[in-house]
């Protein structure tokens, strides 16, 4: 629980990925960020962020190093975690596409369909409407994934204005987590990592 | 959600999302494969890329010759055969190589001195690409020459196939060395440290601020085993290309994982410790001063 006032204690899981990039921008809104890669560790946090990065390298990392259960316990808790990218998809319930037997975190009541864009080649950048902030983020896709389906539980934030896969889902709540198939840390617009931080704060 | 009508399209090729690419490759290991099944070895390892190529490094060394991009054929059946990004090599210079690679949809492509140069003069003029590029340095000058040229993501050089790593740790300790030098300086000491640097002031400047480059920093070259890539990550490393260290060595699924664990917990002695254990016999190695100068490949670039 986060005491009235002070800087909540936001963990980054930091096995691999774009680790610094959500240190800094937490670290700009307040919070007090900190690199999560053992289970007490992940025990200080009052909120996780989940990277960008190679989800199958993340959560082969995360078994190895007994981080795994901890980290769906947390998340079964109540925990707070925010996932971008690789991080929706280890935040999500089901992936289609992923390699063989790929387990997630979960929590999530999603299907997320991993490099859902193509290749690197395909890789964008677009302005989109956040529900929740005024005006539109420059969003980064990076070898994205999309939402392919979400539960009635799950709000769903945004989804992709133009070309052709335009109408997909590609930002979504439900209750204490939060996913992004775009990076809102490459950049310096911190408004999504707001969102979060406020919903650490009012967990 | 309220309809809007989006101001501007959405775009492909930007900066950022070349950047950005190799941001998320950090903290990681890209592996060089010549075979699905390697790649599939390097995956299963947890590798975040592979490098797809035709012979490693070591065998390039031994066999000698010409050496050029891989057959397409072997890049397809690599990309099939993964979900990971997959990057390939294209020669210096060469940049119809490039855009054949960019047509069979590699993620990445390395610029690479360990193939032969197709152009002693001039580097590919990057910014024509979609795709993003990697490319070697000894020191921060060449590495700015290559971001002006478009490099999305930089790696040091080292001494690749030998599995010596000192010219790695040199490469890295001149690059960071001088990104610190040029973090401290006055500014109207900038235009002389561009002029010596051989770079455009204006990303000198930037740099300078910054103390740090504007893309993506790994390490490459002779790094054969866990302690390889724990030490060049405490010297300021990303992530950990493996060329021939995985493949050549003893056993390459153990020691591959063992060397994805050290790059994770560079700064745990007890895991680099513990994954350093019965990982079998590394690559035989060549000690940098026995190559006759014309053969060391880091020194093809400029």
């Amino acid at each position: 629980m986060t005491r009235v006032g002070a800087a909540p204690t936001i963990g980054v899981l930091a096995l691999q990925g774009d680790v610094r990039e959500h240190l800094a921008a937490l670290r700009s809104l307040g919070a007090d960020p900190i690199s999560v890669r053992r289970p007490a560790e992940l025990a200080a946090c009052d909120g996780l962020v989940v990277p960008g990065g190679e989800s199958t390298t993340m959560i082969k990392l995360a078994t190895i190093f007994d981080l795994l259960e901890p980290l769906r316990e947390a998340v079964r808790g109540g925990l707070p975690a925010f996932g971008t990218c690789a991080g929706m998809i280890m935040l999500a319930d089901r992936i289609e596409d992923g390699t063989v037997g790929q387990e997630t975190i979960g929590g999530l009541h999603i299907t997320v369909r991993r490099n859902a864009f193509g290749r690197q080649v395909d890789s964008f950048e677009e302005d989109l409407h956040v529900d929740g902030l005024a005006d539109p983020v420059r969003a980064v896709f990076i070898r994205a994934p999309w939402v392919e389906a979400v539960d009635d539980d799950v709000e769903v934030l945004a989804r992709v204005e133009a070309g052709p896969a335009a109408g997909r889902i590609v930002a979504v709540r439900q209750g204490p987590l939060m996913a992004t198939s775009f990076h809102p840390e490459v950049g310096s617009d911190d408004r999504v990592h707001g969102m979060f931080v406020d919903l650490v704060r009012s967990s | 959600m309220a309809e809007h009508t989006p101001e501007t399209p959405i775009e492909h090729g930007t900066s950022r999302v070349k950047r950005g690419m190799a941001e998320m490759l950090k903290g990681g290991v890209i592996m060089d494969v010549v075979t699905a099944d390697q790649a599939k070895i390097a995956e299963d390892a947890g590798a975040v890329a592979v490098m797809a190529l035709e012979r490693v490094p070591a065998d390039i060394r031994a066999q000698g010759g010409v050496s050029r991009m891989s057959d397409p054929d072997m890049i397809d059946g690599i990309i099939e055969a993964v979900s990971i990004p997959v990057m390939a090599k294209a020669r210096i210079g060469h940049f119809a190589e490039a855009q054949v690679l960019q047509s069979l949809g590699v993620d990445y492509i390395d610029e690479s001195e360990v193939l032969t140069p197709a152009d002693y003069t001039h580097h590919i003029d990057k910014w024509a690409f979609t795709v993003p590029f990697v490319c070697g340095a000894t020191n921060l000058g060449e590495a700015l020459r290559r971001i002006t040229e478009g490099a999305g993501m930089i790696r040091s050089k080292g001494e690749a196939g030998t599995g010596d790593v000192s010219n790695a740790v040199t490469h890295m300790r001149t690059i960071r060395g001088e990104l610190n030098r040029l973090h401290g300086m006055a500014e109207d000491e900038l235009y002389l440290a561009a002029k010596e640097l051989q770079a455009p002031y204006e990303l000198v400047k930037e740099v300078a601020a910054a103390g740090k480059l504007p893309v993506v920093l790994f390490t490459a070259g002779g790094i054969a085993t866990p302690a390889d890539a724990a030490m060049m990550m405490q010297l300021g490393a990303e992530g950990v290309f493996v060329g021939s260290g995985i493949f050549k060595s003893g056993n390459p699924a153990q020691r591959a994982e063992a060397i994805v664990k050290a790059t994770t917990f560079f700064d745990d002695p007890d895991v680099v410790a513990k994954v350093s254990r019965g990982l079998g016999e590394a690559m035989v190695g060549l000690n940098v001063d026995e190559i006759p100068q014309p053969h060391r490949l880091s020194e093809r670039g400029w």
